[in-house]
């Protein structure tokens, strides 16, 4: 148990998937003028990404992993350069099964995630976590919470980062130096002050 | 350059200088960044995006009209994903030690905003000569930004370049020290957010 709750904490916080990897800074820069906005889109990425993940361990394990397709007489095929490609149908697909359950079930949440649903199939962070989960030999299980770690993560990060370009309506930055400029500049505090999270350990 | 024409040039020199992808168009910036610790990862990092932009481009101006406007997003991906794939499989065969380094960032090529947003805004209305020319200047423009962003990142983070030592042992004797923080993520935010800056102030533009 422990070892799960620390492989979330640590997706969310140390190695946090903005702010350490990068991964989603389009989105994020677009996205982050705004709170309300900000809140939609991070709801989306966080469920977008704890589904993608355990759909794509299952497809890389029983179908494209080396020697996955021994259960179909063909045990030494390695389809695992074909990972890139499935991945993205699979997220795509995924992002649209979600937006069409979301219509019917969820007219709510479909209308607030509505606009952002679509954006999430080509944002870095959700094609990142699934090629990160094999990279690293995660275990379905495990798999989930770190794509649900991650989802979080970079939910607090384009969060804060919306309340930080918030408040700096109200401050005098050099002319050259507003909108892309500054914001890059706070991502970088933002990111130095989530390395303090680095030590812990649970 | 005399074969070309005013506007295919225009194609490939604008993002060179005034309209570069990253410090202007905001794009492409999500797997630029965490390759820029060391110059060899970053300048491999660009010849892969500018290989896989400019064949890209070339092949949906190809396309173009074959492909219907429904599905185009599904179409677009699977041509920039099957370059990418081919794209990893070389960097694989020929620099593994590389590719090892560069790891999940090479696939990350399929989502990064720049290579889909100049197909949808470039590629689908012109010449496959121009966006040839289109995609090679954006590449380039990427992939300078890239070089700069891994120049200073590596200069002063560990006081090589390209993996040779500039700065003389008698420096360190000195009591210089390097500077951690270039190393670990907030470095590459910050050379960025300066490297715009500047952009900005050269090319004399503003945002509100």
């Amino acid at each position: 148990m422990e070892h799960y709750i620390s492989l979330a904490t640590k997706a969310m916080f140390v190695e946090n998937i903005l702010l350490a990897y990068f991964l989603g800074m389009c989105s994020f820069l677009a996205i982050s003028k705004r709170i309300d906005t900000s809140i939609g889109l991070g709801f989306a990425v966080v469920f977008v990404l704890t589904i993608t993940a355990p759909a794509n361990w299952a497809i890389h394990h029983y179908l494209l992993q080396e020697g996955a397709l021994a259960w179909a007489g063909f045990p030494e095929v390695d389809l695992s350069f074909l990972n890139f490609i499935i991945f993205i149908a699979v997220i795509a697909a995924m992002v649209q099964l979600v937006e069409m359950i979301l219509d019917r079930f969820s007219p709510t949440l479909y209308h607030n995630l509505g606009i952002f649903l679509p954006l999430i199939a080509v944002n870095c962070a959700i094609l990142g976590g699934s090629l990160f989960l094999v990279e690293r030999e995660y275990t379905l299980l495990e798999s989930t919470i770190f794509g649900f770690g991650s989802g979080m993560g970079w939910f607090l990060a384009i969060v804060s980062m919306a309340s930080i370009r918030h408040r700096l309506r109200y401050s005098n930055v050099p002319r050259k130096l507003r909108g892309l400029g500054i914001t890059m500049l706070l991502t970088g505090l933002l990111s130095m002050a989530f390395m303090a999270f680095s030590g812990i350990d649970l | 350059m005399a074969f070309l024409d005013k506007k295919s040039k225009q194609a490939f020199t604008d993002p060179l200088s005034v309209n570069n992808p990253i410090t202007l168009q905001v794009l492409g910036i999500c797997s630029a960044l965490a390759v820029t610790v060391k110059m060899d990862t970053a300048v491999v990092m660009s010849l892969a995006v500018i290989a896989v932009l400019s064949i890209s481009n070339t092949l949906i101006a190809l396309l173009r009209n074959l492909i219907p406007g429904k599905v185009r997003i599904i179409v677009q991906l699977s041509i920039i994903a099957s370059l990418v794939i081919i794209t990893d499989q070389v960097l694989k065969a020929y620099m593994y030690d590389i590719s090892k380094q560069l790891s999940v960032f090479v696939g990350l090529i399929i989502t990064n905003c720049i290579v889909m947003g100049r197909a949808e805004a470039f590629a689908m209305q012109n010449t496959p000569g121009k966006s040839f020319l289109d995609g090679l200047g954006n590449g380039l423009g990427y992939g300078g930004i890239l070089i700069v962003v891994s120049f200073f990142r590596e200069l002063f983070g560990s006081g090589t370049l390209y993996g040779y030592q500039v700065i003389p042992d008698s420096f360190y004797e000195a009591g210089y020290e390097n500077m951690g923080l270039m190393v670990l993520s907030p470095g590459a935010f910050v050379i960025l957010g300066l490297i715009v800056w500047v952009h900005r102030i050269s090319a004399d533009i503003e945002e509100e």
